[in-house]
């Protein structure tokens, strides 16, 4: 559970180039909410995400991830419970190590990185199973460097890593969005699937309002830094697209 | 022949200062030159202990540490009061120059009467012959453990910290603590070389780690040219390249100087011996395309 009490953050305090990003939002994510925020640009999707993740610490407010307050604690530390998906296919992967090598990393998410050598040939095969289920074909490339691969391949294996080690939130900062269609269905629905296999509570940032109708089980709009709709369970069900596309007219 | 062998052995004391700007330069990314003043550092460090009568191998531990200091401090500089790399580097590498002086409270100490690093074992007969087995010997157990400290799990967070931050830090390392590490490591290194350098040499110099890095650079550059052009991925194979870099540079100014050019002008040349090797992938593209 994800719980943002009067959450506050102004980027460039007092300069003329001052931005109220988030204004005191408070929000509650339920243990296994899949929610979905949508806003046009500048709204505060990504500072509010930032803050969850904790790229950005608020300046008012607090912050707790399953009753611990990470208020203060920096984005290397809450990876204990967070996993991220970022909308830049480079930034959730290192492409100069192999795919085997990041897949190690990301298996040590919530431990330590220690003088001992971890890829063995049991963690190989147990990776390449699965990598496997992607379905995909790059079970038999672990060895290969992760920069090889097409944007939509490094955003799946991205979800992917995300659960190879203990998992509780999963933050996706619009994870299609750099993708060719085809590849972005992909990505959305492999993302869709770990988060009910893995009963995941997750964070989906998009400006594809098909994904927003499509995913999710909670839906919120966010202007101006604020929250200005909240739509979840038989609600979002019920709600069509042609709905969601007015909000933005 | 024993002009190359001379060259050979420089090359080999040189090792460590190429596997230091490897993991700096190559691994994390980050253009540290705080070089010139930690391989002198080592060194200095070196001759006060040896002429202190202190045991070669209670040096080493000192000069490790020695350099691992003035490596963090850049680090730290660096990353904690945002300081660019290259010029926290050169900050540090000038404050060196001092500390440097102030401990050796001249400008040079010579190992007259100390036993160092090269009695140690009696190999050949040819002070020269076993000089190389030892430097070769302690090459060889440097490069196996940098290897080895690239290939476990610490090592692929420290590649990873270089390549993509966001990603290791989402997976949680602190990459402030580690590019400190990182640094101190890679300068921990270079301070080996001073050391390896001074007892090879016979003394210490304040002016001895003067362009040092220049040899470095082109070291792990000759070898990145090849790891590029090979399309190299392992990583023993690209250290074994920056080990052979690093005695290919020595070789390489051994025969300009065996060719008559004037001794004066060996940092001329070598700065456009680096130019060259910079240059020559982009020159053969350009011949290619």
């Amino acid at each position: 559970m994800i719980v943002l009490d009067s959450v506050d953050k102004v980027f460039n305090s007092g300069k003329a180039n001052q931005v109220h990003a988030v204004n005191n939002v408070s929000l509650t994510v339920a243990d296994g909410e899949f929610l979905v925020i949508v806003g046009s640009n500048g709204s505060g999707k990504s500072s509010l995400l930032n803050l969850v993740a904790g790229s950005v610490l608020p300046g008012r407010g607090t912050i707790s991830i399953n009753n611990t307050d990470v208020t203060r604690l920096n984005d290397y530390d809450r990876s204990k419970w967070i996993a991220r998906v970022f909308q830049n296919p480079l930034s959730g992967t290192a492409p100069d190590l192999s795919i085997i090598d990041n897949f190690r990393l990301a298996a040590l998410r919530t431990s330590a990185k220690g003088f001992s050598v971890g890829v063995t040939t049991a963690f190989k095969n147990s990776i390449r199973e699965k990598i496997a289920t992607l379905g995909m074909g790059l079970e038999n490339k672990t060895g290969q460097l992760m920069g090889t691969l097409s944007g939509g391949q490094r955003q799946a294996l991205t979800l992917l890593m995300s659960v190879t080690d203990i998992c509780k939130v999963l933050l996706l900062d619009e994870p299609a969005a750099a993708l060719d269609p085809r590849s972005a269905d992909i990505v959305m629905k492999t993302a869709d699937n770990i988060i009910r296999d893995f009963k995941l509570t997750s964070i989906l940032i998009t400006h594809n309002l098909k994904d927003a109708y499509n995913y999710g089980n909670r839906i919120i709009q966010m202007s101006e830094g604020c929250i200005i709709k909240d739509i979840k369970g038989e609600n979002k069900t019920q709600l069509t697209q042609n709905e969601i596309f007015t909000w933005f007219s | 022949m024993d002009f190359y062998l001379t060259a050979l052995l420089q090359g080999l004391c040189f090792s460590g200062i190429a596997l230091g700007i490897y993991i700096s330069m190559k691994i994390f990314n980050i253009p540290d030159i705080t070089t010139d003043g930690s391989y002198t550092l080592g060194g200095v460090v070196t001759a006060i202990m040896l002429t202190q009568h202190q045991p070669v191998y209670f040096t080493l531990p000192a000069v490790i540490i020695s350099g691992a200091l003035a490596g963090a401090v850049t680090g730290i500089i660096h990353t904690k009061l945002k300081i660019n790399a290259l010029l926290a580097g050169i900050l540090v590498m000038t404050a060196l120059y001092s500390v440097n002086l102030t401990l050796m409270g001249r400008s040079n100490i010579p190992l007259i009467g100390t036993h160092t690093l090269f009695d140690i074992l009696q190999i050949s007969t040819d002070p020269n012959n076993n000089a190389f087995w030892i430097l070769a010997f302690f090459v060889l157990i440097l490069a196996v453990k940098i290897g080895y400290l690239l290939k476990t799990d610490f090592g692929l967070a420290m590649r990873a910290t270089g390549n993509s931050e966001t990603m290791i830090r989402a997976l949680g390392v602190n990459t402030d603590k580690m590019k400190i590490t990182g640094l101190a490591l890679a300068n921990s290194l270079t301070a080996l070389s001073g050391y390896l350098t001074t007892q090879y040499q016979g003394f210490a110099d304040i002016n001895m780690g003067i362009g040092i890095v220049i040899v470095s650079l082109g070291s792990v550059i000759i070898a990145e040219t090849i790891i590029n052009w090979l399309g190299i991925i392992s990583t023993w194979t690209s250290l074994a390249l920056v080990l052979c870099g690093a005695i290919v540079f020595q070789m390489v100014l051994a025969i300009t100087l065996s060719l008559g050019v004037d001794a004066n002008l060996l940092k001329m040349v070598t700065a456009l011996f680096v130019l060259l090797i910079v240059s020559l992938p982009r020159l053969l593209l350009k011949h290619s395309g």
